[in-house]
């Protein structure tokens, strides 16, 4: 068993849980403002988010949960998020539910309290539920509950005071307790009463979950009774043998009985009305003789006017043309040629492959408004709901090439950054999804970095950029199917809640695009210096040339001058770095239509960058990820070698 | 009074033979019979059938309870196949034994079970029964996958039918229990649905094992 995680022994923490989707975590960021880290669930790959709040001068730490459906977990998120409650010393948690839909959030309120947990219920999204016409008697719902019940539009900055106020009063002492029919509570009681052991959850939470066949509480009773355990096990046995026809599917229609019985008057839904603009939009944009046309349009505009023309050009023009090369540099290099008399340091810090003069300069200047406009538009995209839109409209597609329309996130985010898409890939349900995933990023989809780059490269040649979308595109579907017919595993499934289209709210898109960004730079930045150290002790020492000369007759029977091996070179660095050698190629008139699109398609194809390859290390291990390695330098090559013949052949681009 | 095993096999072989292969009469030999057989013995005592030579004719008498024993084989073999998943020759030869249990109204509860079906396993047609006449009277569908509604319609959820652990947890996740009702917005290019307040997509696979009551 894994340890809970917490920041600090003694300050009495709060636990966020509900589905996803119901604004956990805008809640989290209210309570505990900037102070939050995040950091990986002892054991798994599940992110768990951290913070402290002080509530009537009392010192909180503060958990955010991934979502989870039920207190019996299918996935590792929802695993994870029952760990904390399981495991962790909780002093109070905060079940977070959608008020359009109590009457399906409620049953995991019943599982929490029948947990035994101190609980407190926040009914968030209040604002929505009223637009669709319903009326709320929250007082009402807390008296049947027994437990604290406060509404709120946390998105909004609706109830936030409340639930502070709420919190700090929080008495855990209340403890409801609610029935099922009697014959089940019956078994619950054999199997309950047989519970020997200390555990921080309800003995008869406990026994429903048993019955349920919930491998870990298994595991966890079997350590704890002991000896007993056999005994125990053979009551569980019986009784699921006896309910062998439907005892899920009984206990959640239990749940549900009760549900109702809460919620009786508590709801009073006004009827009628048309259909507003968000919901015509909504079903235009899932409807795909509307639907594509719409995502045309976003792309256009979210990807080709604002990351494309603005980010990449616009500011990028300014920050580097005008900021560094023009001001910056020459002062950095004025100075470095002033105090520092050591030519070895004065390379590394100012030369050519400079700490200062490169590797900042592409941070801040070229990655950093490229990668920030487009997560700027990923977030707004994100928070108006139309992921699961896209999702269902690309789904059918989707499974032709081994995953289900879920995939679409990861793949949308690896036109931002691969790295960070490829970490996402983990919200895919199966191991063989994460791995075609991973391999179309690695080797298809190129980042928003060196998309800026190469679409500014091959704009100037007629036809190079066509030629290069469908070369690209025909590699991702090719591959992606045999990829389906070839890796073995289950076959995915799609299944996903459509929240509604809302307006994005400018404060969940500045919050959601600077965690990202945030992200980008403690994780990518200190692999720029890294890069700029290596090819600097590269040049330094002459490895660089010897790597630059194994690669030179690659390039020569791709049909490239050999100048483009030392791009080939960076580009393994940083994949944005070889796309700007190349662009120097071009600027110095090397490279002829033809060279420049094998070239551009190869480099987009070619290994990742460090970064990416580390980040698939960690995610799939070792061995996966270096074959991944060895197979997306295969294609690339081989793809180059093709595509050279075919355009010589052919005359195309001559 | 119920009829011998044996005299259903003649009763059904003749009813195919001739409304549906458009024989007028059966040989002997082609129903697998002698002269002195006690089936044929049982239906001529009825009236069932008329034997001129070697001939037998099925009587008007007859076509009723004929048609009623090919409906029980077919009902059978539909029974078999589809919900105890016995194929293939075994299938056939347990649901020509399976037939002759069918009486009493066990025929009318399995036809009802299965929804009323129209074809057997190999395609022929199944004789409609009172039940299922009725059941077109009324316009009830029964009970269909979400994969038949058409888009605009509604129903209450009936059953999930998947045997999938994992499967069933996430269509309950999604508020997919039986009694909830469930309005279907979309079926292509995957199926959208709203059950409460909310909005779901799923595949044709999921959408498979959702079974709902029309209406």
């Amino acid at each position: 068993m894994s340890k809970p995680v917490s920041l600090s022994a003694g300050v009495p923490k709060i636990v966020l849980v509900g589905n996803p989707n119901v604004g956990k975590s805008v809640l989290f960021n209210a309570l505990t403002g900037a102070y939050t880290t995040v950091s990986n669930y002892p054991g798994t790959s599940v992110e768990v988010a951290h913070g402290f709040c002080d509530l009537a001068g009392l010192r909180y730490e503060v958990l955010d949960t991934p979502g989870m459906y039920s207190l019996l977990p299918i996935t590792e998120e929802e695993r994870v998020a029952r760990q904390i409650l399981l495991h962790g010393e909780v002093h109070v948690v905060v079940h977070v539910i959608d008020a359009r839909n109590l009457e399906r959030m409620l049953p995991m309120t019943l599982q929490l309290a029948e947990a035994g947990l101190p609980l407190l219920v926040v009914v968030n999204i209040m604002d929505e539920a009223e637009r669709c016409g319903m009326t709320i008697d929250l007082p009402l719902l807390q008296s049947r509950l027994g437990v604290p019940v406060v509404g709120a539009a946390t998105a909004r900055k609706r109830g936030l005071a409340e639930i502070r106020a709420a919190l700090a009063a929080f008495d855990p002492s209340r403890r409801p307790v609610f029935a099922y029919a009697s014959d089940l509570e019956h078994d619950i009681l054999r199997v309950a009463a047989q519970l020997e052991g200390n555990y921080r959850l309800d003995r008869r939470a406990l026994a429903l979950l048993l019955l349920q066949r919930d491998e870990e509480i298994q595991g966890l009773v079997a350590a704890t009774e002991g000896a007993h355990h056999a005994k125990l096990q053979q009551t569980v046995n019986q009784v699921i043998f006896e309910r062998r026809v439907d005892l899920h599917l009984r206990i959640s229609l239990e749940r549900k009985r009760i549900c109702q019985g809460l919620l009786a008057e508590v709801v009073t839904q006004r009827t009628g009305g048309r259909p507003s603009f968000a919901e015509r939009l909504s079903s235009w944009s899932m409807n795909p003789w509307t639907g594509v046309p719409l995502l045309l349009l976003v792309l256009y505009f979210g990807l080709y006017k604002f990351v494309g023309e603005f980010g990449a050009g616009t500011v990028v023009g300014f920050l580097e043309g005008t900021l560094f090369l023009e001001h910056l540099n020459p002062w950095f290099i004025a100075v470095a040629d002033r105090f520092i008399t050591w030519s070895w340091l004065h390379e590394l810090l100012v030369g050519e492959y400079g700490i200062l003069t490169l590797a900042v300069r592409y941070a801040v200047a070229l990655v950093l408004p490229i990668v920030g406009t487009f997560f700027i538009a990923f977030s707004i995209l994100e928070d108006s709901g139309y992921f699961p839109r896209l999702a269902m409209l690309v789904d059918r597609l989707f499974k032709a090439i081994g995953l289900n329309g879920r995939a679409v996130i990861p793949m949308v985010l690896g036109f931002g950054c691969d790295t960070m898409a490829t970490m996402v890939t983990r919200t895919l349900e199966t191991v063989r999804e994460r791995v075609i995933a991973t391999i179309l990023l690695a080797l298809a989809i190129p980042c928003s970095a060196q998309l800026g780059v190469i679409l500014a490269l091959l704009s100037a040649t007629p036809g190079a950029l066509l030629v290069w979308t469908s070369f690209l595109l025909l590699i991702f579907l090719v591959i992606g199917l045999l990829a389906a017919r070839l890796m073995p595993g289950e076959r995915p499934m799609f299944y996903m809640e459509i929240p509604p289209l809302r307006l994005p709210q400018p404060g969940n898109v500045l919050v959601k695009t600077l965690t990202r960004m945030q992200w980008y730079f403690f994780e990518i930045f200190p692999l720029f210096i890294v890069a700029s150290i290596l090819l600097w002790a590269g040049k330094l020492t002459g490895g660089l040339n010897i790597l630059v000369g194994w690669v030179q007759p690659v390039m020569l029977s791709l049909g490239l001058p050999v100048e483009a091996a030392a791009a080939f070179i960076f580009g393994f660095f940083r994949r944005d770095f070889g796309a700007a050698g190349l662009y120097d190629l071009q600027t110095s008139g090397l490279l002829s239509p033809v060279q420049l699109t094998v070239a551009a398609v190869t480099l987009t194809l070619f290994v990742p960058c460090v970064a990416q390859f580390m980040m698939m290390k960690k995610e799939r291990g070792w061995m996966v990820s270096l074959l991944i390695f060895v197979f997306v330098t295969a294609i690339a090559f081989a793809s180059g070698w093709g595509l050279n013949r075919l355009l010589l052949a052919t005359g195309w681009l001559a | 009074m119920q009829l011998s095993a044996k005299a259903e096999e003649i009763l059904e072989a003749l009813w195919i033979g001739t409304e549906e292969r458009g024989a007028d009469a059966l040989p002997f030999a082609g129903l697998g019979v002698v002269a002195n057989d006690d089936g044929l013995a049982e239906l001529s005592r009825l009236a069932y059938v008329e034997v001129r030579g070697d001939r037998v004719f099925l009587r008007q008498e007859g076509r009723f309870e004929a048609m009623m024993t090919v409906r029980r084989h077919r009902l059978a073999e539909r029974l078999l196949m589809d919900i105890l998943d016995l194929k293939g020759k075994k299938g056939d030869a347990k649901a020509c034994e399976f037939e002759h249990l069918l009486h009493h109204g066990v025929d009318t509860k399995i036809c009802t079970l299965l929804n009323h079906p129209t074809t057997c396993p190999h395609g022929r047609p199944i004789p409609p029964g009172k039940c299922c006449e009725e059941a077109r009277a009324e316009g009830s569908v029964g009970v269909v996958a979400l994969t038949e509604l058409k888009a605009g319609e509604r129903g209450e959820i009936a059953y999930l039918s998947t045997a999938d652990a994992k499967k069933m947890q996430k269509l309950m996740s999604m508020g997919v229990l039986p009694g909830n009702q469930l309005h279907l917005s979309r079926t292509f290019p995957t199926f959208v649905f709203r059950v409460g307040n909310s909005e779901f997509a799923v595949d044709d696979e999921l959408a498979r094992e959702i079974f709902v009551r029309k209406g």
